[in-house]
């Protein structure tokens, strides 16, 4: 047996992963599919014993497959109700695989955190009341790109670790090295071994106490994190045929675990609120500055360096600056963390006999009719007893409304508002201040609404997204409170912007509707030019585009006097126009609600 | 089941179960938090934590014997005995059916024999006992129509294939929810009468010794619970002794004045909280075993009879909580 843990951080995952799937519950794996990827599911594949159950999710599963239910085939078949076994609970004892997991709805990622919970699932569906065991191990494949666009957040955090794509071409090159080869060498049999040795494997006090140190040093607040890094400095101690854990195992678990749920480096002062403006992003140095300040309850050196050189890059860019930065040339793609419940696939049937504002599922509605059949016919008046019907008559369905159901989706749509503000200079100070304020206002009204909304600021050169499309209105306001003026004003790159922004919205089913607040004079072109004139072109053809999209626009005008540049192009982007001195919030959210297509 | 007395800290959350527990017509607990924190832990160990209750084995209703409607034919039988049994926890876990709810056809009567009859659901199965919903906020939408109806009549009516049927369904709502998932309706928040922001804690020692004890219930969780059962014990017996009492707690006018008052200063809509607020200081005091509702009592339960109740701003940054805080230093 190997007694040195594997280079690769990927493999090790893999390895522990392989030991004690249920324990911890599971590794979310980052990266394109592709074959790098493949190389780490063979290694895991390869490292579980054969009776492990591999069980893959499909990202449109839907709840009767996850949890399982009645077999409507076999139980009209048979006359008896057959119970079909959910994917969750054919998964027991082993691993249950999500395909696409940053796009598995809230709904579903939730069943699954609860099976890795209780070590079970509960089914009550159908008319059966159900407990099944199932001990699962999951692993998600996120093939999510931006930051924003990944598992969701109760699930991922029940999983021990991730794995992402740089860990995982580090372990193919491992793999293709010759000394990688023969390190790598744990077998089967040793996480087998591992497996039976678990149980008695010991973690010091000392071990634990390091360990929520180190979680507390660097911002992680959950302790589960903390449950599952002691769970793997377990595991990884049993492999090695240890009977208590210790620095080696605790740094390793460290690493894997706590590294990626960092939010804040140690050396940064352990402050509630992070820097407010500007914050440069603390560059991986260690011994570059450490400030001993926050020394008072910082756990082991070598545990925090462990830890510190594990942090994913621009991780803590990102947190530093808590909010998401898009560059607005990018593609368009949906850019919402993929955790909506309006995406354009139906997400669900419910009974209703409500067909005017509804649409009839036919599958749903047979399936739930079914079962009654025998029931019913026996019922009909004028039935011959014996429950068969007369044999040159063919076999009617007994429909009754209480049958009926209707898709889901269809119930309500949801609007994102996207606020996109004018921030340059031609907005004076005290005027971009007035237009905060009438934000703020509309803000509240969208909260009223349930509605999400993004802001977008143009100045300078470019236009940014400040705030992704989010129902956190404190967010939104903070993120408007800090926003700067100045600079020149590049409307046509504003209104690309928010074009983008809102197909992305479209796409995911909820309806967008564009406020624009602006004086209506561009200087700065699609190309970062200086120039009205062609600026000026740009905007107004960038206008026309959005018209074409057909979405709902408003169009805020914020000059002192009501000016022909902003009606013109509102008028190019088929907007409504509002005069900033009279449009109230009352006004606008008329506007914005109003069913213009 | 992982024993209550068990939870490290958390004393805010454990002090609205244990209220709950105590007073029934107070509404239920919600439990909005960060994760990782042990909300599901606290509501699943609170079932160990109730004192049995009177009914007849074998009712699906868990029917009082001495003053419900007797739909089953088990509590109408003219022997029937009755016994001590446990409360029910019931879970509605996510994904649930609406027949599974409210009850429907029992399908296999109905496909072997060809048979009508009520196969009572999980409203049925949580009379005189407790329903939680974990990840509350991402329950559907026609399921919450369904539980605020029942919640506020007490009593489930099932009218579908053709069975007409009537039971009773007194449930005390708990919930649990992360607010990074949405936000809850505000109809169904209403509903619950007592609502805990739960923190993670940055404390290392507790922290080691949730762990710690986590593992050792893991392991060996008879053990555990063994360990812990006296202490368990003690909790019980302080709830009995705190339901015998909570008629005879004194409330003077003062007290009373003073909810009024605070209320007010918070805009709190409609009685609804003021009653709350005054029916959980009770219960408080009752289970800290005072002879009268003291301001400390009010104080310390008004964040959690109040902030889900304050009217929303949702531009103001700091929590419902820290609003109340500022609220109960202004006018105490």
């Amino acid at each position: 047996m190997p007694r040195k843990i594997p280079e690769s951080d990927a493999l090790t995952a893999a390895l522990l992963f392989a030991v004690n799937p249920a324990g911890l519950g599971g590794v979310v794996l980052r990266s394109l599919s592709g074959p790098d990827r493949d190389a780490w599911v063979a290694e895991l594949r390869r490292l579980l014993p054969d009776s492990a159950p591999f069980v893959k999710v499909p990202v449109n599963v839907g709840f009767d497959r996850l949890l399982g239910g009645l077999d409507f085939a076999a139980t009209v078949g048979s006359g008896k109700p057959v119970f079909s076994t959910g994917l969750i609970e054919s998964a027991d004892d082993g691993v249950l695989c999500l395909a696409m997991a940053e796009r598995i709805d809230d709904g579903a990622a939730t069943i699954v955190a609860q099976a890795l919970d209780t070590g079970s699932v509960r089914v009550e569906r159908d008319g059966l009341a159900e407990k099944r065991a199932s001990r699962i191990g999951v692993l998600a494949f996120d093939e999510g790109i931006e930051a924003e666009e990944t598992v969701n957040a109760a699930l991922r955090e029940r999983l021990a670790m991730y794995v992402t794509a740089d860990m995982l071409s580090e372990m193919c090159h491992e793999i293709r090295s010759a000394t990688g080869r023969r390190r790598a060498a744990f077998s089967r049999n040793d996480v087998c071994a591992a497996r039976v040795r678990l149980d008695d494997v010991t973690v010091p006090e000392g071990v634990l106490v390091l360990l929520v140190q180190t979680a507390l040093a660097f911002g992680v607040s959950s302790v589960r994190a903390e449950l599952l890094a002691a769970e793997a400095a377990r595991t990884a101690a049993a492999l090695l045929g240890k009977s208590e854990v210790g620095d080696e195992e605790a740094a390793l678990a460290a690493r894997l675990v706590l590294a990626p749920r960092a939010t804040r480096l140690p050396a940064e002062t352990p402050e509630e609120s992070p820097p407010s403006d500007d914050a440069t992003p603390p560059d991986d140095a260690p011994g570059d500055d450490e400030s001993p300040s926050s020394a008072t309850s910082l756990p082991d050196e070598m545990i925090v360096e462990a830890v510190r050189a594990a942090v994913p890059e621009g991780l803590l860019e990102r947190l530093a600056g808590d909010r998401v930065e898009r560059q607005a040339a990018s593609s368009g793609r949906s850019n919402e963390k993929t955790k909506s419940r309006w995406r354009g696939r139906p997400v669900g049937v419910r009974p209703s006999s409500d067909l005017t504002t509804s649409r009839l599922n036919l599958l749903a509605t047979l399936k739930a009719a079914a079962p009654w059949q025998t029931l019913r016919r026996r019922e009909e008046p004028g039935h011959a007893a014996g429950g068969q019907p007369a044999d040159n008559e063919a076999p009617r369905l007994l429909l009754r409304r209480e049958d009926l159901h209707v898709n889901r989706y269809q119930d309500s749509v949801e609007t994102s508002t996207i606020f996109v503000v004018d921030a340059s200079g031609s907005q004076a100070a005290q005027r971009l201040a007035e237009v905060k304020g009438a934000i703020e206002l509309l803000l509240n009204d969208c909260y009223v609404r349930r509605d999400q909304v993004a802001l977008i600021a143009f100045r300078g050169d470019a236009a940014e997204t400040l705030l992704p499309p989010t129902r956190a209105l404190a967010r939104a306001k903070r993120s408007l409170a800090a926003l700067p003026g100045g600079g020149a004003t590049p409307l046509a790159n504003g209104l690309d912007a928010a074009r983008e922004l809102a197909v992305g919205v479209a796409r995911q089913g909820r309806i967008p509707v564009i406020v624009l607040l602006t004086d209506g004079r561009a200087n700065i072109d699609r190309n970062g030019e200086q120039g009205a004139e062609r600026a000026g072109a740009d905007a107004l053809s960038a206008a026309k585009v959005l018209r074409a999209e057909g979405f709902r626009t408003l169009l805020v005008d914020t000059s002192r006097r009501p000016r022909a540049s902003a009606k013109e192009l509102g008028a190019a982007m088929g907007a409504r126009y509002a005069p900033l001195p009279f449009a109230d919030a009352a006004s606008i959210s008329a506007t914005v609600q109003s069913k213009v297509a | 089941m992982f024993p209550f007395s068990a939870i490290v800290a958390q004393d805010e959350m454990k002090r609205a179960l244990m209220i709950a527990a105590v007073d029934r017509s107070i509404g239920g607990v919600l439990l909005f938090g960060d994760r990782g924190t042990g909300k599901s832990t606290a509501i699943r160990a609170l079932a160990s934590l109730l004192p049995k209750m009177r009914a007849v084995p074998g009712c699906p209703y868990n029917a009082d014997p001495e003053c419900e409607l007797h739909e089953c034919g088990f509590c109408s039988a003219p022997k029937r005995k009755t016994r001590l049994m446990p409360v029910p926890v019931v879970d509605l876990p996510l994904g649930v059916t609406e027949d599974r709810v409210v009850g429907a056809l029992d399908i296999e009567k109905a496909l072997v024999h060809g048979q009508k009859s009520f196969d009572p659901g999980l409203l049925a199965r949580a009379n005189r006992g407790f329903l939680y919903i974990d990840e509350v906020n991402l329950l559907e939408d026609h399921i919450v129509d369904l539980l605020l109806d029942v919640a506020a009549s007490g009593e489930n009516l099932v009218e579908r294939e053709g069975l007409s049927v009537r039971h009773p369904a007194r449930f005390v709502l708990v919930g649990s929810g992360n607010p990074e998932e949405g936000e809850l309706r505000p109809q169904l928040l209403d509903r619950f009468g007592l609502a805990v922001d739960v923190k993670t804690s940055a404390d290392v020692k507790g922290r080691v010794e949730v762990i710690k004890r986590r593992d050792a219930y893991e392991r060996n969780d008879e053990a555990f619970r063994k360990k812990w059962s006296r202490a368990d014990g003690t909790l019980r017996r302080k709830i009995v002794k705190a339901r015998e009492r909570l008629e005879e707690i004194e409330l003077g006018d003062e007290l009373l004045e003073k909810a009024a008052v605070l209320c007010m200063a918070l805009g709190t809509d409609g009685s609804r909280g003021e009653l709350t607020l005054i029916r959980a200081a009770r219960a408080y005091a009752a289970l800290s075993g005072a002879e009268a509702v003291a301001l400390e009592h009010l104080r310390d339960v008004a964040p959690m009879a109040l902030s889900h109740r304050l009217r929303r701003n949702p531009l103001d940054d700091s929590s419902a909580s820290a609003r109340v805080q500022r609220v109960l230093e202004q006018e105490f």
